[in-house]
């Protein structure tokens, strides 16, 4: 299975996977998109990747994570247009107990966030749009690329002037 | 005679997101002098018109893992120029 999808996420499917008798433990995370950023109000967003990179990378951190602490985890991360409420990564990690059922889990997801080339572009409710860049204060690319919504202006048409 | 050694090394280049909005593109072949790096493909890219958008230090890969801008370049290497990460 590819751990990028355009289809919604299902939790239950990725419990499913990893559940069997000797786990005792199985930790989740959703994450889901929220409407608002940096105290503006989000309309959608669309996630697009690396493909071929991001597949590998959710490989080698689920791989990690299955070692380090005998876990079993299942991953779905989302791409393309997304609305507010949507599931954008699902985890579902398993282990005999719940310590590292909860650590496998924290782990892809820290992972996940750090290392999977996937970009996220805001589009907000104003009509302007912007690539999510973590790394700047507020939160937004210095490549941001406004595209505001044509309103008329007194001297259109429109206004009759 | 010696075996001759390429003088040229050329690779593909990759931009994503905001990184191909500013160069107006998400693929690049590039012809680099040899020895190269991922350095030197990105001075090439940052020569482009809105390459000098291009951060001097940005996330790089080769052939879909992570690497530095040290990292040497061989022939149809895949050289991926990564905008800050913000998935999950």
């Amino acid at each position: 299975m590819p751990f990028l999808t355009t289809a919604p996420l299902d939790l239950s499917r990725l419990v499913a996977e990893v559940t069997a008798p000797a786990r005792g433990g199985i930790a989740c995370f959703l994450g889901v998109v929220r409407d608002h950023h940096g105290g503006r109000s989000v309309a959608s967003l669309e996630y697009s990747a690396y493909e071929p990179m991001a597949e590998i990378e959710c490989r080698r951190i689920v791989a990690e994570a299955r070692a380090r602490w005998h876990a079993e985890v299942a991953l779905e991360h989302r791409v393309g247009q997304l609305a507010i409420g949507d599931a954008a990564v699902a985890i579902a990690a398993a282990a005999p107990h719940r310590d590292a059922a909860f650590a496998a889990c924290r782990y892809v997801i820290e992972e996940v966030k750090r290392r999977v080339p996937i970009w996220k572009r805001e589009r907000f409710a104003d009509g302007t749009e912007g690539w999510v860049d973590p790394t700047q204060e507020g939160g937004w690319s210095d490549h941001r690329v406004d595209r505001v919504v044509p309103q008329p202006a007194p001297g259109d048409a429109e206004w009759g002037v | 005679m010696g075996v001759s050694v390429p003088t040229t090394v050329c690779v593909r280049a990759l931009l994503f997101a905001s990184y191909a909005e500013v160069v107006g593109r998400g693929a690049v072949t590039l012809t680099l002098t040899a020895p190269a790096t991922v350095r030197s493909a990105l001075w090439e890219l940052r020569r482009l018109p809105g390459g000098e958008r291009l951060p001097e230090r940005p996330l790089v890969a080769v052939n879909h893992t992570h690497a530095a801008l040290d990292t040497p370049l061989s022939p149809n290497d895949e050289v991926a120029i990564l905008p800050p990460l913000a998935g999950g």
